[in-house]
């Protein structure tokens, strides 16, 4: 192997070296931590930090999906090859087996989303497992109350974020002390925002799920977003499905999340497009968060990433 | 090397334009986009503000800070120039939330000190002041807006100044030392006043015209400074190598690795740099335990190198087998830290249960944790005049004051002000697992 010249440290390599700081920090203090794998960019990025954090060895830690159902085919493929060549242990918790066990109540209507019950099924089998810690792909830039958020955010038995008593959270040293029944989540990427996200995908040629770039595919507008069309969705008065040439930013659930009108095809055209935006990923794209002012907020409250 | 991440921190509350200021530069850097400029929108018109742009609004993040008009806990704001990232720590102000202050400046570069032009230098300024002296941050920003309503007046400007100059001699002092020998001050910051107008944006990024007797290049606006000074480890060779060990990487087989043998004998020690620079075959102390070795290999993920500097986090592998683990520190034999159970420090104490001689506490020292027990409570900061008192019976919630305390296993450490990474720790409760204490330790004792 060569040996590289004078090391130069970029904002985005010291955005690396600090989220590879936290993750050896959870591998070191907690018994049975965990890694949540969504096939999104976010925690895409969180598997190459693993690498980096822990190779030649394999991860101290398993990953998990928390899989609703509804989501897209292509990021379900991609996941499963994904985990394949890294040679990782996955769990998929499965919203729909909440569901056929009552655990969780479908919503009814053309805007039922299964947002809501992820947080059951990611509760229980963060209980099931015995699970102490959750890496999550959060960011502050995201929205405002995770702006406020700590890297290590302490969630009681129930799950539950409390903003307003949280453990203050000094220098770089982290507090993973728990009872037992609470968890730690932890947001490596706290401090990136989604360019330096793409930015680092770009640089380490990271692969993603064909979604994050432009294809047709057919959608009806609702609400001001393109939602993705399929076998079951219910149209409101009006809605028409047509074909649109689309790219999505982030990765949720096909019932919520909206697609951009894109032409960006490649990771350099992605970052250019990002660069230039003028609106937020969570304001374009995700009805999750347009339900009130602190929707995120409740949401996190009740035990929500 | 210049690192083009720069962190700060902002300090106050509604009144002094604070939350403006941070509205101002995330605004006029453009990093304010359309749906958070609309919900700004919406939300000054429901607060009664016709017409105008609240830019405080696009800060306050949780339900209880918009309907009370305070900042409560610190929130993370991001933004960039051309020139470098910026991650700005917003801090509440007022008294009661002196510990989410402290939480803001422990990583801050830079402090950014709001005065108000009419109301001149006022206790809450002096009290972010104080604690970014006391965290150690290097330089400071003492903007003084609303400009606007003082007719943009210099002598108003220099007259502030001159005030605020009176009282920054004394920020170089912290709590009274209380074994023998002298005391190691820390360093005054470095200051620059700039005067400026958030609501206006005069001095902020672009340059006011309003105030032509504050130009040229020795009077820069705020933008300039944030984008021009050092950060901490703009300067690796000038400061002692520090790699505290975070985790032993032994694979069990399974996965090789390319180029480094058969992974069953590897053994790297994982961890990041906390400050300074290491090479490749340069002779390293192991500290507690005092073992030598030579560097064998800096390993990345990306390939080996020949050099590495803070804060780069990589895996070093030597070229004896020495049996370390987490928490052991690795360093040059020439210029090794400090190894005590017996430390004094500085203590911002944060919970409500109070501090008393006698009580024990986790100790978190760089990767290594201990138990501690304080033997004896010294001076204490009247965060309200910053004077020092007498000794007080306990320690409340937000007070400062110096500690000696004794600890369970030796800790590996620097004085806060020569280095803030190894010089700093926390206090854990063990029955309620809360940070209940950050320490900046001054010395042995």
């Amino acid at each position: 192997m060569s040996v590289a010249a004078r090391p130069q440290l970029s904002h985005l390599r010291a955005l690396e070296s600090e989220a590879i700081h936290v993750m050896r920090e959870v591998a070191a203090e907690f018994e049975r931590p965990v890694l949540l794998f969504s096939g999104g960019k976010d925690s895409i990025v969180l598997l190459r930090l693993a690498e980096k954090a822990f190779r030649p060895a394999p991860f101290p830690f398993p990953l998990m999906h928390v899989d609703t159902g509804h989501n897209f085919p292509e990021v379900i493929e991609f996941r499963d090859r994904r985990v394949a060549e890294l040679g990782e242990r996955l769990i998929v918790a499965s919203v729909q087996e909440s569901i056929d066990s009552g655990r969780a109540v479908e919503e009814k209507g053309p805007r039922a989303s299964r947002n809501r019950l992820q947080t059951v099924t990611l509760l229980d089998a963060i209980a099931q497992h015995g699970f102490d810690a959750a890496f999550g792909g959060a960011r502050r830039d995201e929205e405002r109350a995770r702006a406020k958020e700590r890297v290590f955010s302490f969630r009681d038995e129930f799950g539950q974020w409390d903003p307003k008593s949280q453990r203050p959270e000094l220098w770089n040293l982290y507090n993973g002390r728990i009872h037992k029944g609470e968890n730690v989540r932890v947001f490596p990427l706290s401090n990136w925002t989604e360019l330096d996200v793409w930015e680092y995908i770009d640089s380490e040629q990271l692969e993603v799920p064909s979604i994050y770039f432009a294809h047709e595919r057919e959608v009806f507008s609702r609400d001001g977003m393109l939602y993705a069309w399929r076998d079951g969705t219910e149209l409101i008065d009006g809605e028409k499905v047509f074909n649109e040439t689309v790219r999505y930013r982030t990765v949720g659930d096909m019932s919520c999340t909206g697609g951009v009108r894109s032409q960006a095809q490649t990771l350099e055209e992605v970052v250019l497009e990002i660069a230039a935006t003028r609106i937020t990923e969570r304001g374009e794209t995700r009805a999750d968060d347009r339900v009130s002012e602190a929707a995120m907020e409740d949401r996190k409250k009740a035990g929500y990433f | 090397m210049t690192l083009d991440l720069l962190r700060f921190t902002t300090a106050g509350s509604v009144d002094d334009g604070k939350s403006t200021l941070i509205g101002r530069l995330l605004y006029d850097s453009k990093q304010v986009l359309d749906d958070q400029l609309e919900h700004v929108a919406l939300a000054s018109e429901r607060r009664g503000g016709e017409g105008t742009l609240d830019l405080a609004l696009l800060t306050d993040g949780l339900r209880a800070e918009r309907e009370q008009g305070i900042t409560i806990d610190v929130a993370y704001r991001y933004f960039a120039t051309a020139k470098r990232r910026f991650i700005i720590a917003d801090c509440p102000g007022h008294h009661q939330y002196t510990r989410n202050m402290v939480t803001g400046a422990s990583t801050a570069d830079v402090s950014v000190v709001l005065l108000d032009a009419r109301r001149g230098v006022l206790e809450q300024s002096k009290r972010h002041a104080f604690i970014s002296a006391l965290l150690g941050i290097p330089h400071m920003i003492v903007a003084i807006n609303k400009m606007d309503l003082v007719d943009y007046s210099q002598e108003r400007f220099e007259e502030l100044v001159e005030e605020f100059e009176g009282f920054a001699a004394k920020l170089s002092r912290g709590p009274g030392k209380l074994s023998a020998g002298s005391e190691q001050a820390s360093p005054r910051p470095e200051m620059t006043y700039i005067p400026i107008s958030a609501l206006n944006g005069d001095n902020v990024v672009e340059r006011s015209e309003l105030m032509p007797w504050y130009d040229g290049p020795a009077h820069p606006v705020l933008l300039d400074v944030l984008e021009q000074v050092d950060v901490a480890y703009d300067h690796p060779y000038d400061r002692p190598a520090r790699f505290p060990v975070q985790w032993v990487i032994r694979p069990s087989g399974g996965i090789g690795v390319n180029g480094n043998g058969s992974s069953s004998d590897y053994r790297g020690y994982s961890g990041q740099l906390a400050s300074g620079a290491l090479r490749l075959g340069e002779e390293v102390a192991v500290l507690p335990g005092g073992g030598r070795s030579r560097i064998a290999a800096i390993d990345t993920y990306d390939g080996e190198l020949e050099e590495a500097m803070a804060p780069m986090s990589l895996t070093l592998r030597l070229e004896d087998e020495l049996d370390i683990s987490r928490g052991e520190m690795i360093c040059r034999p020439e210029e090794v830290p400090v190894v005590a159970q017996e430390i004094e420090a500085d203590i911002c104490w944060m919970d409500e249960k109070p501090l008393r001689a006698g009580s024990r506490y986790l100790v978190k020292h760089t990767s290594r944790s201990a138990m501690a027990v304080v033997d004896e409570i010294g001076e204490i900061v009247d965060v309200h005049t910053l004077e020092r008192d007498a000794p007080p019976l306990e320690l409340a919630l937000n007070d400062i004051a110096r500690v000696r305390l004794r600890t369970s296993a030796p800790l590996v450490f620097d004085p806060y002000t020569s280095n803030r990474r190894t010089g700093s720790f926390i206090l854990i409760d063990e029955s309620s697992n809360r940070t209940v204490g950050a320490g900046m330790i001054t010395d042995a004792t």
